[in-house]
């Protein structure tokens, strides 16, 4: 099939191991950039503690399970809201005193709420892993024929699809959505209705920051638990959006899921630049399309 | 065009103050620890190469680890490994950070505001992983127990005084070249740029012109400090390339005052005594650091310089007006 490339193929089982591997990495970027482009619209903030908020999640649901004995089922439900909660408090207390500033500052301000979370929790739990035990339900593998599924690796694929369908439905197709995406057009017009814009505010970056706790949940049994996992994925999860551009919602997940799996057949094919594939695709994509590929004109 | 640039218009109190900081500077490794004041030199450059183009231009790049950690490295494995003079291992550090400026600047200003700052954090991290997998840097490891050599074959770096003035010397080379770009016609237009982009425009200026040298210059810049810290600590890590460092160029920049030219000094000497004090601590120095950009975001945007300078000079220090310098004018992130 490659061989006009003059590449080997590789074997099927290592080529679907890596495009599964590819497809989780890809349901997280879309989650993670949906969260950063709807806080994005409304609060004009890129909002760099995203990455430190994730790994929030994933230390809610670990503190659950091992604290409180609560197991992971529940802690889907809770951990988003103790965390988009604690969104709403730094909302409350600091974003919203910066809101009429350079949108610069709000970088340089999430920027900093990163570096005490993560330092704080490094400080505690130092910088290695805590693993996280897969659910009992979704343990084992199923055997596709070419491949062995993980049951829970495709829990995460068809549940963050879901999710990523639902926020989708839910700003494109609801009474909600349609404020939201007014004010996010025109804040003040949408005031004038009588709409309560800065708690809508309030409550978007709180939904945004728990979209990443969830992310951060459905990850902590993949990856481990660490205080680093945030800002590792978030430098990528930039990239993407830069890549897909913030205009469409739609635009973030199908490019979160698709720079997944393009990194996944990287490993695959020249795995020296599985790390840096996504950012020499930023590059192109800078030359050729400065918006992005699914974002309007600047 | 130069009496009207602050602070160059001659006055005595300017001179003063620079004859009297000249002379701390001069005197200062009789007093405090050399290595300490050498590697506040290299960081104050870096800062001073940063604002450049945030304070100056109104872009904010989180990537300029990029620059100042792979000059570094160039610096390093030419010096021990090629053998070059100390001299021009230097210049090809800078070289090279100039080349990478050229291409990362050349995409970057496609993009405004908040994207610039994510493109650039992300070309940053690509020279990580670069750093990270090729063999010559050492990976983990880093380039250790690179040779000091010898100045032009006649100064004798490895005592450490004389490596003190040197870096001194270096750090004011740089300083000059910022402050005589800044005080240019080329640097009034990178205000105006600053200041209202599409005017600039109007007026005729090719805007993407301007902004890719002012890019280059900063990365230059920024490499002559990554060299220079190279031959100083006789090392080369990932710390150089790591996001971290591009963080820490910001808050120094920010909390001296950005867009104020000695802000990047204070801010750079302030940040690394308080990491000097707290290094054995961890993570606090993160957790510090951290509540230093909030509070400096939320009630100190000018930063130290920004406050202090209009009680010093009796005048309104940095060329921005009453609002606190904007890195980025309203016009630009979406």
């Amino acid at each position: 099939m490659l061989d006009w490339l003059h590449i080997p193929m590789p074997p099927a089982p290592l080529l679907f191991a890596q495009l599964l591997v590819g497809l989780i990495n890809g349901a997280f970027y879309a989650m993670l950039s949906l969260g950063l482009a709807v806080i994005f619209g409304l609060l004009n903030i890129i909002n760099f503690t995203h990455g430190a908020q994730y790994m929030l999640g994933a230390f809610c649901a670990w503190f659950l399970l091992n604290g409180l004995g609560i197991g992971y089922w529940p802690a889907l439900i809770i951990a988003p809201v103790v965390v988009g909660f604690s969104g709403i408090v730094i909302e409350r207390v600091f974003l919203r005193q910066i809101a009429g500033l350079d949108h610069l500052y709000g970088l340089l301000l999430t920027f900093g709420l990163a570096l005490i979370i993560e330092g704080g929790f490094r400080q505690a739990y130092g910088s290695s892993g805590q693993p996280y035990t897969i659910p009992a339900e979704l343990q084992g593998a199923q055997n596709l024929g070419f491949m062995f599924l993980p049951n829970y690796r495709a829990w995460v694929i068809v549940a963050s699809l879901g999710v990523c369908l639902a926020t989708w439905f839910v700003i494109e197709r609801t009474r909600l959505g349609a404020y939201l995406r007014a004010a996010t057009e025109n804040p003040v017009l949408v005031q004038a209705f009588g709409i309560d814009v800065p708690r809508m505010v309030t409550l978007t970056y709180g939904a945004g920051v728990g979209l990443a706790a969830l992310a951060g949940v459905m990850a902590a049994p993949i990856y481990q638990v660490s205080p680093l996992m945030g800002t590792n994925i978030i430098i990528v999860v930039f990239a993407v959006v830069v890549i897909g551009g913030m205009g469409s919602i739609l635009g973030a997940i199908v490019s979160g899921f698709g720079l997944g799996l393009i990194e996944g057949l990287t490993k695959v094919f020249y795995p020296e630049a599985s790390n840096t594939v996504i950012f020499v695709i930023m590059a192109i994509v800078l030359l050729v399309k400065p918006a992005g590929l699914f974002g309007r004109a600047a | 065009m130069r009496t009207s640039g602050p602070g160059a218009t001659g006055t005595a109190p300017f001179w003063l103050w620079t004859a009297g900081l000249i002379l701390l500077a001069l005197a200062a490794p009789y007093f405090f620890y050399p290595i300490f004041l050498m590697k506040a030199l290299c960081m104050a450059l870096f800062a001073c190469a940063f604002n450049l183009l945030v304070g100056y231009v109104g872009l904010l790049s989180f990537g300029h680890a990029a620059f100042f950690g792979t000059a570094s490295y160039i610096t390093a494995h030419t010096v021990k490994v090629w053998g070059l003079p100390t001299e021009l291992g230097i210049l090809a550090g800078v070289a090279v950070a100039a080349a990478l400026g050229t291409v990362f600047g050349y995409l970057a200003i496609r993009r405004q505001g908040i994207y610039f700052a994510m493109v650039t954090l992300a070309f940053a991290q690509m020279v990580f992983f670069f750093c990270l997998q090729v063999p010559f840097t050492g990976g983990e490891d880093g380039i250790q127990a690179v040779p000091r050599g010898w100045l032009f074959g006649l100064i004798d770096l490895n005592d450490t005084l004389v490596m003190y003035y040197v870096v001194l010397a270096v750090f004011l080379f740089g300083f000059g070249v910022i402050v005589r770009t800044i005080y240019s016609p080329f640097g009034q237009v990178l205000t105006a740029i600053r200041e209202n982009e599409p005017r600039a425009i109007s007026l005729g200026y090719r805007v993407d012109h301007y902004k890719l040298l002012a890019f280059i210059l900063s990365a230059a810049l920024s490499g002559l400090a990554g060299s220079t810290k190279a031959i100083v600590f006789q090392f080369a890590s990932l710390t150089d390339v790591n996001w971290t460092m591009s963080g820490e160029v910001v808050l120094m920049t920010l909390l001296g005052g950005i867009g104020t030219i000695l802000g990047p000094v204070v801010g750079a000497f302030v940040i690394v005594t308080m990491e000097n004090y707290l290094a054995q601590t961890g993570s606090w120095v993160t957790i510090i650091q951290g509540v230093i950009f909030v509070i400096c975001v939320l009630t100190f945007r000018r930063g130290i310089v920004g406050v202090i300078a209009p009680y010093v000079t009796g005048r309104q220090h940095p060329p921005a007006g009453p609002e606190p310098a904007r890195p980025v004018p309203e016009v630009a992130a979406r």
